[in-house]
């Protein structure tokens, strides 16, 4: 039939034509630019609105950090140096950046004690964020918070190692009785901590000088190091407590469920300021009489228990989410409370918490800011307090809270992408 | 053939308080309450024996004192005669002004913001997640103080405004933006304009009785009445015509310089705006991540449905994909306002007078009162969390998906 229609017509191609490519304007870059900025008259309106808003930007801000002076010793001098040009006054960083960090009051030559507590915390909380590290490194991590009490408070070592040592000695006689139950092994083992610290302190106070480094002032702690301290203790301790109050929260027994209640809603009701006000001029009446207890304490325990408050939330958003069959099936394979939780429930309830731990856990980083409002001199007190009001660097101020601002993104950023990245991870859910 | 036994009935013993279920929560509940009340015992006995030990007592005569201190931003009268209790109150009022001001504003940046970032235009979409990522991931504390700092350094103070060749000029001869606030028009009523006002307010509702009507009209007839020119017309068009027909009863009141400063007009004091400009940016890099979200939770099929059955795009957003994103987007959003309102309490770090200001900042510093005033303080926040709480939840409800 073919060859019919071929008489038929007057032209019939017998070739493949070679493959065009295809018009510029639906290829490459092209392409991308009229869909994604110039589609329509509004979306090319926006893309020329932004183009000029990122102009300004650039042309205003690249002066300012090309011109920056990085050596001088006071705001006048780079007035000077500059002459009348736009041009940031960096050298205020490079003057303070001790205060910035540690503090005004921080000795000197005790810097490299804060700052290898620091390294040592990046290696001690490796195993824990990252589940492909060495598993031994986990010894170091139950090791590292009672170093890193006496890298920056000094003092004698002999103090943090009797309190391992009783925690040691709680934990062996927690095992000892965990078979017999849960509960049992808890409270066994508090005790024997207890005691065993309590009849270890006559060590250290009976050796002071042994292994001791020279001791440091709660009060001349300070810049970003004390954001840091608040930060990473209180989401270390308020993990386990938000965990307990979000199963007590759960529990069946009306007594201790609406202590829960009671607390957890108290605590998010009321602003973190008003905490830190009472560790400030109250929490000092509720204790013993004559018992002087230092305020870095006292904003600690008012911050954990503030943030306790907000993770048991959403461990309970996690602890809801599971179905209820979880909870059937851990019943009738025999496990009792404790097990159930241990081996079923909780390991699936924090995984669908995770990224609501890790909001928490950044909002309490940078709540922990809020310090320098009591008169606690933490990277903003510092600017605020002792920087800003020095004769040499009075009015310095967009070079100071630039650094501020970059400090705290850097941090936040990256514990946010981690989380993302954790959760990517654990994943097990094949969508 | 029942595999079920009753329960051993023998004799109770002292380990089945430990040993059986049916006892043993009631044992824990027991310890539990006994611990609960021997550290209130013990915090409480600690209380009164320091009490004792300072000489001091609980009471709450100071607030009937006078307070002896000016607060320089007050939407109701006071004088440093006042007593402390009217400071407080002063103090609630500026809380909830700056909360208000904050929540409204927080929210039309942050649905803004929310939008563009779903935008098909590359650009807006990464300035917008750079714009968020930067506000989320630093203290909204370190934000407020930048604002302050905006004010101290960068705008000029009202003696640039004076001379021939002022180094700065008000906007438009009516708005002056200076280092200690902004001044703008007040509005004077004279004579006559309770009318104007009140046919403004009518029409308003005239608005929303059109708009339901309209509403109405499409459902149960399928008739199409344009809602948009209309709802303008009736803004506009009877205020106006009221405002001239009763001889330009309301007048503006423009500041103006006087001696050193401005007076008359509105003025914002430099701390509340930096509060308020703070807590909004920062609260709406949060609002535009809900709605963002609340938008991407409803799928793709709704939309296509809609267009399917021949719906403009504009009535599939109003009709379809809105009202599926506003049940997500609501919750979250209330609990955004919660934490503005709580971050308010910032105020004190640029001294502007909310309550944390006057009663847990100066009159607590003046009567030594820290208990007692810190215990109201956390009453009033504790008290709108709760209310705002209730709201949710009603709300919650009256939106929830009517399932069996």
């Amino acid at each position: 039939m073919s060859d019919t229609h071929a008489h038929s017509v007057a032209f019939v191609r017998e070739t493949m034509l070679p493959q065009q490519p295809p018009p510029v304007t639906e290829a490459g870059v092209v392409k991308w630019m009229r869909e994604n900025l110039f589609k329509g008259w509004f979306n090319t309106l926006l893309t020329v609105v932004s183009l000029y808003f990122i102009f300004k930007i650039v042309t205003g801000a690249y002066p300012w950090f090309a011109n920056g002076i990085w050596n001088t010793s006071s705001l006048a001098e780079c007035r000077d140096m500059l002459d009348g040009m736009t041009g940031a006054c960096f050298s205020v960083l490079t003057e303070r950046w001790n205060q910035l960090l540690f503090g005004f009051t921080y000795p000197r030559d005790a810097y490299w004690r804060p700052t290898l507590a620091f390294v040592l915390l990046i290696v001690a909380i490796a195993p824990v964020l990252y589940p492909k590290a060495p598993r031994n490194l986990l010894y170091f991590t139950a090791v590292y918070p009672f170093l890193a009490y006496w890298l920056i408070w000094g003092g004698t070592l002999l103090i943090p190692l009797m309190v391992l040592v009783g925690l040691v000695a709680g934990y062996f006689a927690f095992k000892q009785f965990e078979r017999q139950s849960f509960a049992m092994g808890m409270i066994a083992g508090l005790v024997s901590a207890v005691v065993v610290i309590w009849a270890g302190s006559i060590v250290p106070a009976s050796m002071p000088n042994v292994m001791a480094i020279e001791a440091v002032q709660s009060r001349d702690i300070g810049g970003f190091m004390l954001n840091m301290i608040l930060g990473t203790v209180c989401v270390s301790l308020s993990l386990p407590l938000g965990i307990m109050l979000a199963l007590g929260r759960q529990s069946s027994m009306p007594i201790i469920k609406w202590i829960c209640i009671i607390f957890i809603e108290f605590i998010r009701g009321v602003p973190l300021i008003t905490l830190l006000f009472v560790a400030n001029v109250v929490l000092a009446y509720f204790f013993p009489p004559g018992s002087n207890i230092d305020l870095v304490l006292r904003v600690i325990i008012m911050i954990t228990m503030f943030s306790s408050a907000y993770i048991a939330e959403v461990i309970r958003g996690g602890l809801a989410a599971l179905p209820r069959g979880q909870y059937e099936a851990a019943n009738s394979l025999g496990l009792d409370y404790a097990q159930s939780m241990r081996l079923i429930i909780l390991p699936q309830a924090l995984k669908i918490s995770i990224p609501g731990i890790v909001n928490v856990a950044v909002g309490l980083f940078k709540d922990t800011t809020l310090v320098s409002v009591i008169s606690m001199f933490d990277l903003v007190g510092m600017i605020r307090g002792p920087i800003l009001a020095s004769t040499e660097w009075n009015g310095v101020y967009w070079e100071l809270w630039g650094f501020a601002v970059f400090v705290f993104f850097i941090v936040c950023f990256s514990i946010s992408k981690y989380s993302q990245w954790l959760e990517r991870q654990l994943a097990t859910d094949h969508r | 053939m029942s595999t079920i036994s009753d329960p051993p009935s023998g004799s109770f013993q002292l380990s089945m308080l430990i040993n059986d279920t049916r006892y043993r929560s009631y044992t824990f509940q027991f310890i539990a309450l006994i611990l609960l009340i021997m550290a209130f015992a013990y915090l409480g006995y600690n209380l009164l024996a320091n009490l004792q030990a300072a000489g001091l007592n609980i009471s709450y005569k100071f607030l009937g004192e006078p307070a002896g201190y000016d607060i320089n931003q007050t939407l109701v009268d006071y004088t440093s005669q006042s007593t402390h209790w009217r400071a407080a109150v002063v103090g609630v009022l500026n809380t909830l002004l700056v909360a208000f001001l904050g929540c409204l504003m927080a929210t039309v940046i942050g649905v803004f913001v929310g939008v563009l970032r779903l935008s098909d235009n590359w650009l807006v979409r990464q300035i917008m997640s750079i714009y968020v990522e930067i506000f989320r991931n630093v203290p909204v504390l370190i934000w407020i103080l930048i604002i302050m700092a905006i004010f101290i350094a960068v705008l000029p103070q009202p003696r640039d405004f004076r001379g021939e060749d002022a180094a700065a000029s008000m906007v438009f001869g009516a708005f002056a933006f200076t280092g200690r606030g902004f001044y703008s028009p007040a509005p004077v009523f004279g004579p006559g304009s309770s009318v104007v006002v009140a046919v403004f307010l009518a029409s308003i509702a005239g608005i929303f009785a059109f708009r339901r009507y309209a509403k109405k009209a499409l459902y149960d007839r399928g008739q199409l009445i344009p809602t948009l020119w209309p709802s303008l017309a009736i803004f506009f068009v009877p205020s106006i015509l009221v405002f001239f027909v009763m001889g330009r009863p309301i007048t503006l009141d423009y500041p103006s310089l006087q001696g050193f400063n401005f007076q008359g007009g509105i003025f914002m004091r430099n701390s509340l705006i930096a509060l308020w400009f703070a807590l909004s940016i920062y609260t709406a890099a949060f609002i535009a991540e809900n709605v963002r979200a609340g938008i991407l939770a409803v799928s793709k099929g709704q939309t296509e449905a809609a267009a399917s059955l021949g719906l403009r795009p504009g009535r599939i957003m109003n009709l379809v994909v809105l009202p599926q994103a506003l049940r997500v987007i609501i919750p979250p959003l209330i609990s955004q306002y919660l934490n503005l309102t709580k971050n308010s309490s910032l105020a004190i770090a640029v001294g502007y007078m909310d309550l944390t200001g006057t009663l847990g900042g100066i009159t607590l510093n003046q009567t030594g009162r820290a208990i007692e005033a810190i215990f109201l303080l956390m009453l009033f926040y504790l008290a709108i969390s709760l209310a705002i709480s209730a709201i949710m939840n009603v709300y919650n409800n009256s939106v929830k998906l009517k399932e069996r």
